[in-house]
C-alpha cells in the first residue's frame, strides 16, 4: 500500500471510540502468521526425524556404520558457517531496527555469502559421496545387486540425502528471498519503521539453521565413536 | 443502485480492465470463495458420476462393462477427488472465505494476496491430479490412502497423484494459517472469543487442524515419492522399511482431517438451528469448547485405522478408548442443538430441513462409528461395506449435507436472490430419501461380510446392491435438481432482501444485497451475543449506514 493506511474507528453505545485493526499494516498479524508457518516446517521435519528415530532402533548398527563414513570435518564446518550466518542475519535485523539501513544491507549480503559457502561445501561433500558410489539412484543404494549396501545403510543414506536435500532447498529459497528483501529495501518498501519482511525472513533463516543443528548430530555424529571416520 | 462485490474488486496485480482478469486476479474473499465453490462442485460431480459408474458395474455379480483394474482406478479417482479436491478444502474454502470475515466484521482476511495465491495453488493441485488420468500408465489404482507397499510397486501413475495431494495440502495449510491470523487479529472491536458466531469457532478449530496435521502427511507423501523414484526402502518391507509407519504417518493427518471436514459443518449447524428456532443457542460455550476439544482429541485417535495391521494390543485398547472419548464432545453438541429447538418457534425453511435431516443421518454415521471403534467388532467389520456406509453417513450425510444446508442458508446473502422454497424442499426430500436407500443397505451387506473395493461379489449380496442402485439414481437426480433450482434462482430469482431469515449475526447486516466490496459500511462495536432472540424476534438491530445499534 503506497498511501498511508488510516485505521477505522468503531464507536460503542457509550460513545467511546475503538480503533479497528485492519488487515493492512498489521505487524503483529504478519508475525503471528509467519510463526505459524514456521510451526508447519517444524512438524514436517519432525515427522522425518520421527521416522529416522524409529529406523535407528530397527537398524541400529547399520546406522552407526553409515554415519561413521560421513565427513565430519565438512559437516562441522558447515555447522559453524550456518551459525555465523544466523549471527549476521540477527545483527542485520538489529541494525535495521536502529535505523542503520546501510549496515543492515551489508549484513544481509554477508548472510547470502555464508549461505553460498554452505551450499559450496555441500556440493563438495555430495560430489565426493557420488564418486564413492553413494548417491540416490546409484547401485550401492539400490536393493538386490552386487554393490548393494545393507538395508539399514540404504535407509540411512536415503534419509540423509532426502533431509539434507530438503534442507538445502530451504537454503536456496532463503538466498532467493534475501535477494528479494534487498530489492525491497532499495525500493524503500522495507524501512526501519516497516521492517516486518526483514523480521520474518530472519525468523525463517533462524529456523533453517536450527534444523541443521539437529540434522548435524543425527547424521554425522551418531557414528563418530566408530573407527574409520572422516576420509 | 449501489455497487456489490460483483461489480468491483481489488486485484493482486494491477487494475485489469476485463471482467475475466478481474476475477482471475481478485483478492476479495467473497469472490475467491465463489471460485472455490465453482471448481469444487465441478469436481464433486465428476466424482459423483465415477461413483455412479461403479454402482452400475456392481448392479449384478460378475463383470458388466468395466474390468477390475478400471474399477480400482475408478474408486481411487472417486476417493482422491472427493477427499483432496472437494471435502478437505470444502466448507472452509467456500464459506470460511465468504462468510467468516463478514461474521467477525472484517474487511477481508488477514492476507488477501496469500488467499489469492492459495486458490491458484489449489487449482495447480487439481490440474496435476486430474492430468495423471491421461499421463503415463493411467490413474493411480491404490485407493485414496496410497498404502505402502502396493502404492510403491504398482505401475500406475501414483507419483503425480502424490505430488498433487502434497500441493493441495499446502494450499490447505495456507488457508488455515490465513484464517487463524484473521480470527485472532481482525475481529471487530468488542468481539471477544466467546462473542464469535459458532461457525467462526468451527473454522478456528479447523484451521488449527489444517495447520498442525497437514505437514505430516505432506512429508509422508514426499518420502513415498523418494521411495518410488530412488528405492531407498523407507516404507518397503522387502527393503527393511516398515509399511505400518506409512499408515501411522498417513493417519496422523488423515484422521484429524475428518474432524477438519466436520467441525466447520457443525459450525453451520450451530448457525442454522438458533436462527430457524428463533431462540438463543443452548450452551454456547459448550459448543465452542467442544469444537476445540474435538480438534485436540481428534489428533490422538488415528490408531483406530490400524487395528488389523498388527499394532500392539495395548495400543489398540488405548486408541479404542480415546476414540470413544472423542464422541463425547460431539454428543454434547447434539444435545445442545436439540435443546435449542425445545420451545423454539421453529421455521421449517429449506436450510432448517437440511440441518434436521443431518441430525438423523449424522447420528447414524456417528453411532456406527462408535461400533467400529471397538477393537473386536472392528476386526469383523474392517474394510467391509459397513465401514463404507459409516463414513458416507458421516461425511456425505454429515459434512456435505451441512454444506448444502449452508448453501441454502447463505445463498440469498451471496447472490442477493431467493430460490423457490417449494422446489428446494422437493430437492431436499429426493436427496434425503435417495441417500438413505443408497447407503443403509450397505450396513447390512457389510455386516454380512461384503468387502469394500471389490469389483465382484457373491450372489447373496445382489439384493443390497440393487437397492443401493435405486437409491443412487434418486440421490443423483436430487443432486442435479437441487443445483438446477439454485442456478435458476440465481439467474431469474426474486431479490432476497437484506436479511430474509431474520438472522442476528453480523453477515446479515450488510448495507446492500449482495454485499459491497469492502463489506460493512462501518465496523460495528460488538457488545452483544451472536444469537440474541426475544419472543421469536432478533434483538439486535443496526442502522446499516453507520452500523450503530438502534434497538
Amino acid at each position: 500500500m503506497s498511501h498511508e493506511y488510516v485505521p477505522e474507528i468503531a464507536v460503542d453505545r457509550e460513545g467511546q471510540e475503538h480503533e479497528v485493526q485492519g488487515w493492512q499494516d498489521d505487524m503483529y498479524g504478519a508475525k503471528l502468521g509467519f510463526w505459524l508457518f514456521m510451526f508447519t516446517e517444524v512438524l514436517m521435519f519432525g515427522a522425518m526425524f520421527m521416522a529416522l528415530t524409529y529406523y535407528f532402533t530397527l537398524h541400529h548398527d547399520d546406522f552407526l556404520i553409515a554415519s561413521s563414513s560421513l565427513n565430519r570435518v565438512l559437516g562441522g564446518t558447515n555447522t559453524v558457517v550456518l551459525l555465523f550466518s544466523a549471527l549476521t542475519m540477527g545483527l542485520g535485523l538489529l541494525k535495521m531496527r536502529h535505523g542503520d539501513v546501510k549496515g543492515a544491507k551489508l549484513m544481509i549480503w554477508a548472510t547470502i555469502l555464508l549461505a553460498l559457502v554452505f551450499l559450496g561445501i555441500k556440493a563438495v561433500e555430495w560430489t565426493a559421496e557420488y564418486n564413492h558410489g553413494v548417491f540416490l539412484g546409484l547401485d550401492a543404494l539400490q536393493a538386490g545387486n552386487e554393490h548393494s549396501k545393507p538395508f539399514g545403510q540404504i535407509l540411512f543414506f536415503g534419509m540423509y540425502f532426502t533431509m539434507t536435500g530438503i534442507h538445502g532447498f530451504h537454503i536456496i529459497i532463503g538466498i532467493g528471498i534475501m535477494l528479494w528483501l534487498l530489492k525491497r529495501i532499495n525500493a524503500g518498501k522495507v524501512t526501519p519503521e516497516h521492517h516486518i519482511l526483514h523480521f520474518n525472513i530472519a525468523l525463517y533463516w533462524d529456523l533453517v539453521h536450527l534444523i541443521w543443528v539437529f540434522v548435524f548430530p543425527y547424521y554425522y555424529m551418531i557414528g563418530a565413536g566408530l573407527t574409520g571416520g572422516a576420509h | 443502485m449501489s455497487k456489490s462485490y460483483f461489480d468491483e474488486t481489488h486485484c493482486a496485480i494491477g487494475h485489469p480492465k476485463s471482467t475475466f482478469m478481474q476475477w482471475m486476479l481478485t483478492i476479495d474473499h467473497k469472490r475467491i470463495g465463489l471460485m472455490y465453490a465453482a471448481v469444487m462442485f465441478t469436481f464433486f460431480f465428476v466424482a459423483v458420476f465415477t461413483a455412479l459408474m461403479m454402482r452400475l458395474e456392481l448392479y449384478a455379480p460378475g463383470a458388466q462393462f468395466i474390468d477390475g483394474d478400471t474399477f480400482n482406478q475408478a474408486f481411487t479417482l472417486h476417493g482422491v477427488i472427493m477427499v483432496f479436491l472437494f471435502i478437505i478444502p470444502g466448507i472452509p474454502a467456500v464459506f470460511g472465505n465468504i462468510v467468516m470475515p463478514l461474521m467477525i466484521g472484517a474487511k477481508d482476511v488477514s492476507f488477501p494476496r496469500l488467499n489469492w495465491f492459495t486458490f491458484w495453488l489449489y487449482i495447480l493441485g487439481c490440474i496435476i491430479a486430474v492430468s495423471s488420468l491421461w499421463v503415463g500408465n493411467g490413474f493411480a489404482d491404490t485407493g485414496w490412502t496410497f498404502y505402502a507397499p502396493y502404492s510403491l510397486n504398482t505401475g500406475t501413475n501414483v507419483i503425480m497423484t502424490l505430488v498433487a495431494a502434497f500441493i493441495l495440502g499446502m494450499a490447505s495449510i495456507l488457508t488455515g494459517l490465513n484464517f487463524l491470523v484473521t480470527i485472532h487479529r481482525l475481529r471487530a472491536p468488542g468481539m471477544g472469543f466467546f462473542k464469535m458466531p459458532l461457525f467462526v469457532w468451527g473454522i478456528y478449530a479447523t484451521a488449527w487442524i489444517q495447520l498442525l496435521a497437514t505437514p505430516v502427511v505432506g512429508i509422508t507423501l514426499i518420502l513415498a515419492i523418494m521411495e518410488k523414484y530412488f528405492g531407498i526402502g523407507i516404507f518397503d518391507p522387502s527393503k527393511g522399511g516398515d509399511p505400518v509407519l506409512f499408515e501411522h504417518l498417513f493417519w496422523i493427518y488423515s484422521h484429524p482431517a475428518v474432524y477438519l471436514m466436520i467441525l466447520p459443518a457443525f459450525g453451520i449447524m450451530s448457525e442454522i438451528i438458533p436462527v430457524f428456532s428463533r431462540r438463543e443457542i443452548f450452551g454456547y460455550r459448550t459448543i465452542a469448547l467442544s469444537s476445540a476439544s474435538i480438534a485436540g482429541i481428534g489428533y490422538i485417535v488415528w490408531g483406530h485405522h490400524l487395528y488389523t495391521s498388527g499394532m500392539a494390543d495395548i495400543a489398540k485398547v488405548i486408541f479404542s478408548f480415546l476414540t470413544f472419548f472423542v464422541a463425547v464432545p460431539t454428543g454434547i453438541k447434539f444435545y445442545d442443538w436439540v435443546a435449542t429447538m425445545y420451545k423454539g418457534k421453529i421455521v421449517l425453511s429449506t436450510p432448517m430441513l437440511w440441518a434436521l435431516g443431518t441430525i438423523i443421518t449424522f447420528a447414524i454415521g456417528g453411532l456406527t462409528g462408535v461400533t467400529i471403534a471397538m477393537v473386536g467388532v472392528d476386526i469383523h467389520l474392517q474394510d467391509t461395506y459397513y465401514t463404507v456406509a459409516h463414513f458416507h453417513y458421516a461425511i456425505l450425510g454429515g459434512v456435505v449435507f451441512l454444506l448444502f444446508a449452508g448453501m441454502h442458508y447463505w445463498f440469498p446473502l451471496v447472490t442477493g436472490k431467493m430460490y423457490s422454497e417449494t422446489k428446494a424442499k422437493i430437492a431436499f426430500w429426493m436427496n434425503f430419501i435417495g441417500f438413505n436407500i443408497l447407503w443403509f443397505p450397505m450396513f447390512i451387506a457389510g455386516y454380512l461380510g461384503m468387502p469394500r473395493r471389490y469389483f465382484d461379489y457373491l450372489p447373496e449380496f445382489e439384493i443390497y446392491h440393487k437397492i443401493s442402485f435405486v437409491g443412487a439414481i434418486i440421490f443423483i437426480t436430487g443432486l442435479v435438481y437441487m443445483f438446477y433450482v439454485l442456478i435458476q434462482a440465481w439467474r431469474k430469482g426474486e431479490d432476497a432482501g437484506l436479511n430474509p431469515w431474520d438472522a442476528t449475526t453480523l453477515e446479515w447486516h450488510m448495507p446492500t444485497s449482495p454485499p459491497p466490496l469492502e463489506n460493512h459500511s462501518k465496523v460495528p462495536y460488538v457488545d452483544f451475543d451472536p444469537y440474541e432472540y426475544k419472543n421469536g424476534h432478533a434483538v439486535v438491530k443496526f442502522d446499516l449506514e453507520t452500523m450503530k445499534r438502534i434497538d
